[in-house]
């Protein structure tokens, strides 16, 4: 991301929620505003960044704004009708970060779908183009520009004003934002599909938006809890593959390379959070992030204290995941075969899930049963969608197939 | 999460092949997959779709790299094994991919009867690309 760009980002939200508060119409000033992006986009770099670009960015929506509102007659004739019956009402003016956090609101509504929330809320909030988030979940641009546009028309059909939700709905409303960022973020650190470079562009837009979110609610531990699990998890991002793509699992990467920078912030965000004790699933996966990335070789982490964190987990929500994830911190504090027990109870659950034979793979390796665990590893290799997890699930099993084959080898 | 839904020209016991149709019965299930095409535009789930051309138009090709390639034209013994079209989607869960699959199997055949054709419907992998 350039400079302009990053300056464009930072003001889509201020720009689309000034020119959507003044027009009242979201759906429309969303187009206006993406269309002065654009604009931006292609006039900048060659004409030199305007005095002051958000006072540039706001004039070209407005113009453009106006252009739409005046080639549709019929809808003119409805404004003037409209005009005519009801006193003007004006926008109270407000800050840009409350437009900014209005706007983000909006876009994650939980009416709408993940698959339309998130596209939205890349364009409206994030400032990307309709392209880029296309091309960062390897779909053509018309099919990205439909899903956004059914979720903007499915924002206007449910009537949802464009302000900040106040008391209660408030309340209601952050987890759906929250679960969108957290998806946003995960799109990009999980990869599942698409161009690398496009997909850890989603992660960075994931928390700068979560960083905008928690300026704006520095005292919801909650939205600390989710930044500083975001900057736990990309601070490993560098150790994460092997110079071909490969996948390096946690036990295996070279810890020197994670960025100790983001850490201490994730850390620090964590720290001011916990005591406040609103605590929540986000503080929870961040406190586990931490310990990991805290310890300063594998054998240094602190597994019960991980296990204590996912019972605590298990007793928030019912996520298989996580009681997957809780099997394995089982088996570091008892023993694999304590492990394989837990496991059992997710047969029916996570029936045909890759993740759960994996888990067992491993688990089966631990306790040196590696026929039983080389067979694992295979089916998980055959169900999961990911090359550079089917390539490590192999290599797994071909390694430990290797290894009894050595006639002297004791396999461990 | 992307599914690739393919269908093959395996006939459909009971179902005559499509050539021997009458037009009427060619034409509407010809709607009921344009109108399935549409459904999954609007919804913002389809990223392609296509329908081949039949075995007769088919070739087959193997090279060992060292001699001409080979070409072998058809008919071919096992031409129901060919693929006849398929539609890729991305979707929020595979039961969604399931129910465009049903839906796309149920398209009339002869006499506006929902044919019951085989949808095999299958994972996409995905990345790391450059």
């Amino acid at each position: 991301m350039t400079d302009a760009d990053g300056l464009l980002r930072g003001l889509a939200p201020q720009v689309l929620g000034h020119v959507a508060r003044r027009y009242g119409r979201f759906d429309e000033a969303e187009d206006a505003v993406q269309e002065a992006l654009v604009a931006a986009a292609v006039q900048w770099p060659d004409e030199g960044l305007p005095d002051n670009p958000r006072g540039w960015l706001i004039a070209v929506a407005v113009r453009r704004m106006n252009d739409r509102l005046r080639n549709d007659s019929a809808r003119r004739r409805r404004e003037e009708r409209a005009a005519l019956h009801e006193p003007a009402v004006l926008p109270p003016p407000v800050s840009d970060s409350d437009d900014s956090l209005a706007l983000l609101f909006l876009c994650c509504h939980p009416s709408l779908t993940p698959a339309s929330a998130i596209p939205l809320t890349l364009r409206a909030c994030g400032g990307l183009t309709t392209a880029e988030i296309a091309r960062a979940f390897l779909v053509p641009e018309t099919t990205m520009a439909q899903r956004i546009s059914r979720a903007k028309q499915r924002i206007k059909a449910s009537g949802v004003p464009f302000a900040m939700p106040t008391g209660e709905v408030w309340a209601d409303r952050l987890p759906s934002v929250l679960h969108v960022l957290y998806l946003i973020f995960n799109e990009g650190y999980a990869a599942s599909t698409g161009a690398l470079v496009a997909r850890s562009e989603l992660s960075s837009e994931a928390i700068r938006l979560t960083r905008m979110l928690h300026a704006s609610l520095p005292a919801d531990p909650e939205v600390a809890g989710l930044l500083a699990l975001m900057l736990l998890t990309e601070a490993r991002r560098p150790a994460r593959t092997g110079p071909h793509g490969e996948l390096v699992p946690l036990a295996e990467q070279d810890r020197s390379r994670w960025d100790q920078e983001l850490i201490a912030d994730g850390v620090e965000l964590l720290t001011t959070a916990l005591p406040s004790g609103a605590v929540g699933e986000y503080q929870l996966q961040a406190a586990i992030a931490a310990i990991h990335d805290e310890a300063p070789t594998p054998a240094d982490t602190d597994w019960p204290q991980i296990l204590a964190l996912y019972g605590l987990l298990g007793r928030m929500t019912d996520n298989p995941m996580i009681a997957l994830n809780r099997a394995v911190a089982v088996a570091m504090v008892d023993g694999p075969s304590a492990g394989l027990t837990r496991l059992k109870a997710l047969d029916e659950q996570l029936a045909g899930h890759h993740r759960l034979d994996a888990v067992r793979g491993h688990l089966l390796e631990m306790s040196g049963h590696h026929d039983a665990a080389i067979t694992h590893y295979r089916t998980a290799a055959g169900r999961t969608t990911s090359l550079a997890e089917r390539d490590y699930l192999r290599s797994r099993a071909a390694q430990l197939s290797g290894e009894d084959r050595t006639p002297e080898g004791s396999g461990e | 999460m992307r599914y690739m839904l393919l269908m093959n020209y395996a006939d459909t016991p009971g179902v005559p092949p499509m050539s021997e149709w009458a037009p009427d019965d060619a034409r509407a299930r010809g709607e009921a997959m344009m109108a399935i095409h549409q459904v999954l535009t609007e919804s913002g789930e389809l990223v392609g779709a296509e329908g081949l051309t039949g075995p007769e138009a088919a070739k087959i090709v193997t090279h060992d790299a060292v001699g001409a390639p080979v070409v072998t034209d058809g008919p071919f013994p096992e031409s129901k094994e060919l693929l006849a079209g398929y539609w890729l989607v991305d979707v929020e869960s595979e039961d969604r991919a399931i129910e465009i699959a049903a839906m796309t199997s149920a398209a009339p055949g002869p006499g506006g009867k929902p044919m019951g054709k085989e949808i095999q419907v299958r994972p996409v992998m995905h990345g790391p690309r450059p």
